[in-house]
């Protein structure tokens, strides 16, 4: 499994380092450059970790003040209203909507991204190949706002057959049953959101099956492989987990993705059987519709549900990393 | 080696060139827009009624958005007139602009409604010995705009319209529109009924009438937050305004302003001798039916909203300026008083009605004047 | 690759197999069967007719392929297929929002548009322009990536070359957290803590410093990652020349990965380039020219975007001017990107991949 191509370019150190000299390396304190730098470094490092815990408690700090007051459950209640003289809000709405949202994004958008990333890598012709990567990446740039925009504009009128044949085949599951609203339903934010996601997924795929050990694919392809057979048993296998955590970062964008949901859903605070039906909400777009006309009271419930999204986000960042370490260990990359 | 070096050197000359192409684009760069572009510059005899006195410096405010035109058209005015003040007007919205205010962030706060008692509270710790005041500057029509093919000139009622946006009436050709509009021809269209997905003072004025007019109908105890179940929503009057535009069957509540191209606004039947039309005039005739409840200095208005007065416009929004009555910051005293005695002045109430906007009615416009004389 | 090893391929060997144009006339076949039942259906969505089409290009080739070349044959043409659909139905969507951008936005855009501000041009009127925006934006950002860059390549330095004990940990987790944290609550964060604690009043400096707290975690994690990919035995054959470990990383270290560093740090700027939220509540936004970025309150691109629409009801000048605004700014922003990759394929060490 000896992937690390670029390591053969450089011939094998005569005898590698002992522990402890690494060690002595590592801690660089035997020079004063090593010091001053080793210093900078550890500041920044520092530096960083003062900016987030002072972040961490402004935020902790005004969400137990808003949490306090809550007159209902934080977590079950299915309204929104701070700012009454019994204040009661919960974040359920959100929950839902935020995770059906992105769960929507990611079924649309997963497929679609691994498609292009060996579309790119193994079926186009290299001529194409190159610009394509160019074009993907720039459209991970795009303004979310802009996406916004586009997809009340174009997006969700072109919408309203799909969901009228959607709902002739599938409306008697009950979820996908469309009363024949405006299309801006947490099915266009989620088809949206796939859109949005799609660039990032399909770049850092597409990095990793570039990577997928050519070794193996040759050996495959000698063996009379077709090249579907030869993707499947060794490129795929080689990038699932690269796949994965490129997912992970674009479900991340998905979660926290605010002035596209606001323009594009049609926002109520109420879950909804049906897809199709508008209604619903999400974190990030709660806080932009409610912030500027929020009091203080307002305004500190919507940072606690904030606060909800950031340890959510956090979670699936954790989960990316830790299989992203996973990968690491798997390709014999440096530590 | 000898690469490096010459790489940075195509490093360095390419940082030259941004940073001297950016110094180019700050030297031609240019503020002057030719003032005069708009169709609507021939108010320019206005500015003889602004008296810049010594007012100088930056003026922050921030609020409502639906004065945010009208604050554009009286700052164009103002500025033209005294060079030396730039007023900065961001339209966040009435809550943003009322805490920015008791943060005492901004020279004035503009604001759908009027201060609430704590909010009142929160504010004498910025006006030294003052506290907040709301100035009645602005009135507007919330017009009901729709969108349904072949139907104009439509007139709904308060109970009508309560039942739509509850979701209790669902088509067009429902008994209770047909009974209001004998010689439309309704089409058997849902009806797409859209409210505000953001918190807001439109929507607060909105259901504040449903309230007062149709109790019966209406059970929800209002607010700036759409409360009713049902329905579909959009984010900001331009957000509702594109719905209405793009789906056939909409109606939906925004400023007269926005209910243009494709929108068409009802006439209200409210019980007076015949509907009443959403214009600036019928604005203007319901403001006047006013009360003022504030108290002291404060001129907060109670509209009555169940009239039945001719040509009298009841889902009208009446807009505040928030500022101290006394203790306002002395750096922006000056500039702050000669633009607030600049739009309650005829000139500066004059300008409104080009811009969809009501002017508020003489008698209640002399006591803010007398108020704005005195602020300190 | 794949491609030379089956045209050598002697004939021969090789079972029946369909001619080269097949795929092109199954997709010709489908699109126009797509189009035809959707005409006489009655369906007027392009999204339908498309879905449709691709349904019969997938499905037509599994048929033809699998009676005439086999079953292995048929799999691997269904999945050139998928793979095929899967690009052009994520280019659609990519291509028409591009479109649309652009040609809304060209009406407006031009000289003038460019090099003024909206100075006394009230929302409702034609006229005015973007340059106060522009000049705006380029500042905050600038600020932001100026003191971004160095913290973030620092710390990203700190965790691969030193760090192995609870700090570096802490700043591993810490980053982590830092990514999620929702761009508007770094905007309040900012305001809170430099605007109403510490009264400095509005100014393109309180905006850079939450799209600083925005960008410090891309660019650390981005670096990192950069920086574990040179490969060790540079490291230890700098050291074992006797070379102090600082210079190590300056002169080895940095230099091999640069060119992935700046993508990192370009893709970053081209993030915050778009932020909104922070922006709006930070700025404060003037539709003057304030080239201090320091001192009262400056404009910015995405805020202009998103104050023109707020404010247009859809249609007239400030509409046109949202569009001409996105147009910039996707230009910008795409600019900055082009600019990145070269960069990068130019610095990048050749490894002969």
């Amino acid at each position: 499994m000896d992937i690390s191509t670029k390591n053969d370019a450089v011939p094998p150190p005569v005898s590698p380092p002992s522990e402890a000299e690494q060690k002595r390396a590592a801690r660089g304190a035997t020079r004063p450059g090593d010091r001053i730098f080793l210093g900078l470094s550890r500041g920044s490092g520092i530096f960083l970790l003062v900016i987030m815990a002072a972040i961490a408690a402004f935020l902790t700090y005004r969400s137990v003040l808003a949490i306090s007051k809550d007159e209902s459950n934080f977590v079950t209640t299915l309204e929104w209203n701070p700012t009454a003289a019994e204040p009661s809000f919960g974040i359920a709405v959100l929950v839902y909507g935020t995770v059906i949202s992105s769960i929507i994004a990611m079924v649309i958008a997963v497929p679609i991204a691994v498609g292009i990333a060996l579309f790119i890598t193994h079926y186009a012709p290299r001529k194409l190949g190159g610009p394509l990567s160019y074009v993907i990446d720039l459209l991970a740039a795009v303004p979310s706002i802009v996406y916004g925009l586009w997809g009340a504009l174009v997006l969700a009128p072109q919408l309203i057959g799909l969901f009228g044949w959607l709902d002739d085949y599938f409306g008697w599951t009950g979820i996908l049953d469309w009363q024949g609203g405006a299309p801006r339903s947490l099915f266009t934010v989620g088809i949206l959101l796939a859109i949005m996601i799609l660039p990032i997924i399909t770049s850092v795929s597409r990095e990793v099956f570039r990577q997928a050990p050519l070794m193996h694919q040759e050996a495959a392809l000698a063996l009379g492989a077709t090249r579907w057979e030869v993707i499947r048993m060794s490129v795929l296998p080689f990038g699932r987990s690269g796949v994965i955590s490129a997912s992970m970062l674009g479900l991340g964008r998905a979660l926290g993705e605010t002035m596209a949901v606001a323009t594009v859903l049609s926002p109520s605070f109420e879950i909804n059987a049906s897809l199709l039906d508008p209604g619903g909400g999400t974190f990030a777009q709660n806080i932009a519709s409610k912030f500027s006309e929020a009091s203080e009271m307002g305004r500190d419930a919507l940072i606690a549900s904030g606060l909800v999204l950031f340890v959510i986000t956090l979670l699936v960042n954790g989960g990316a990393r830790m299989i992203i370490a996973r990968r690491a260990e798997y390709s014999g990359a440096n530590a | 080696m000898k690469l490096q070096r010459k790489n940075r050197l195509r490093a360095l000359s390419l940082g030259a060139v941004a940073v001297s192409g950016a110094l180019a684009l700050t030297a031609c760069g240019s503020d002057d827009t030719g003032g005069g572009s708009g169709s609507d510059g021939g108010t320019t005899a206005a500015s003889s009624s602004i008296k810049c006195d010594d007012a100088k410096g930056q003026l922050l405010a921030n609020g409502s958005s639906a004065q945010k035109n009208a604050i554009d058209a009286w700052v164009k005015q103002f500025v033209t007139a005294c060079k030396d003040v730039q007023i900065n007007y961001k339209s966040e919205g009435s809550g943003a602009g009322v805490t920015a205010f008791t943060q005492g962030q901004v020279a004035f706060a503009g604001s759908d409604s009027a201060l609430k008692p704590e909010e009142v509270t929160a504010s004498k710790e910025v006006c030294s010995g003052g506290q907040g005041i709301d100035l009645p500057m602005v009135g507007g029509p919330i017009a009901v705009g729709y969108n349904v093919p072949g139907v104009e000139g439509l007139v709904l009622d308060a109970e009508t319209l309560a039942k739509i946006f509850d979701s209790k009436i669902t088509k067009w050709n429902d008994a209770a529109i047909k009974k209001l509009n004998p010689d439309a021809e309704l089409p058997d269209l849902k009806i797409q009924a859209f409210h505000r997905s953001d918190e807001s003072g439109t929507t607060d004025n909105f259901t504040k009438y449903l309230i007062a007019a149709a109790p019966d109908q209406w059970k929800y105890e209002g607010g700036k937050a759409w409360q009713a179940k049902g329905g579909q929503s959009a984010s900001g009057s331009s957000g509702v305004a594109q719905q209405v535009k793009q789906t056939s069957g909409a109606i939906s509540y925004m400023e007269l302003s926005y209910a243009k191209d494709g929108i068409a606004a009802a006439k209200l039947d409210t019980g007076a001798s015949e509907p009443v039309e959403a214009t600036v005039e019928n604005a203007t005739t319901a403001i006047a039916d006013a009360k003022v409840v504030g108290t002291g200095k404060d001129l907060a208005l109670e509209l009555n909203r169940a009239t039945k007065a001719d040509g009298a416009y009841p889902i009208t929004l009446v807009t505040y300026e928030i500022v101290c009555d006394k203790g306002n910051k002395a750096d922006t005293l000056a500039a702050t008083k000669a633009f607030l005695t600049y739009i309650a002045s005829e000139d500066g109430q004059k300008i409104l009605a080009e811009n969809d906007y009501a002017p508020i009615p003489e008698e209640i416009i002399a006591k803010v004047r007398t108020t704005v004389a005195s602020l300190s | 690759m794949s491609q030379t090893v089956n045209d050598r391929r002697p004939s021969s060997l090789q079972g029946a197999t369909l001619p080269k144009w097949s795929p092109y006339a199954i997709a010709g076949g489908s699109i126009a069967l797509g189009l035809g039942i959707s005409a006489a259906a009655g369906l007027d969505s392009k999204i339908q007719w498309g879905l449709m089409a691709a349904v019969f290009f997938v499905a037509a080739s599994y048929g033809i392929a699998a009676k005439v070349e086999g079953r292995r044959q048929a799999k691997d043409r269904v999945a050139t297929s998928l793979v095929w659909v899967a690009f052009l139905l994520a280019v659609i969507p990519l291509v028409s929002l591009i479109w649309e951008t652009v040609e809304r936005g060209v009406k407006v855009v031009d000289v003038y548009f460019l090099t003024h501000s909206m100075g006394l041009v009230t929302d409702t009127e034609p006229g005015g322009g973007i340059y106060h925006a522009i000049l705006g934006t380029l500042e905050q950002v600038g600020i932001a990536t100026v003191i971004s860059v160095p913290i973030g390549i620092l710390t990203a330095i700190y965790l691969v070359e030193y760090g192995r004990g609870r700090l570096a940990q802490a700043v591993t987790f810490f980053v982590d957290v830092m990514t999620g944290i929702p761009s508007i609550v770094a905007g309040l964060f900012i305001l809170s803590f430099w605007i109403i604690i510490l009264d400095m009043g509005y100014s393109g400096f309180a905006g850079a410093m939450a799209l600083t707290i925005l960008m410090l975690p891309v660019i650390v994690r981005s670096t990192e990652e950069m920086l574990k990919l040179v490969p060790n035995e540079l490291r230890e054959a700098s050291l074992a020349l006797g070379v102090p470990k600082w210079r190590t990383i300056m002169k080895v270290v940095l230099p091999t990965s640069v060119g992935g560093i700046t993508t990192g740090v370009m893709l970053a700027v081209a993030r915050i380039t778009g932020e909104t939220a922070p922006v709006l509540l930070l700025v404060w936004g003037s539709t003057f020219i304030n080239t201090d970025p320091f001192d009262g309150p400056q404009a910015s691109l995405p805020m202009y975007i998103y104050q023109q629409y707020a404010n247009s009801g859809g249609s007239g000048a400030a509409y046109d001017r949202a569009w001409a605004a996105a147009l910039t700014l996707i230009a910008f922003v795409m600019i900055l990107n082009l600019a990145a990759r070269g960069i990068a394929r130019w610095k990048a060490p050749k490894t002969g991949r």
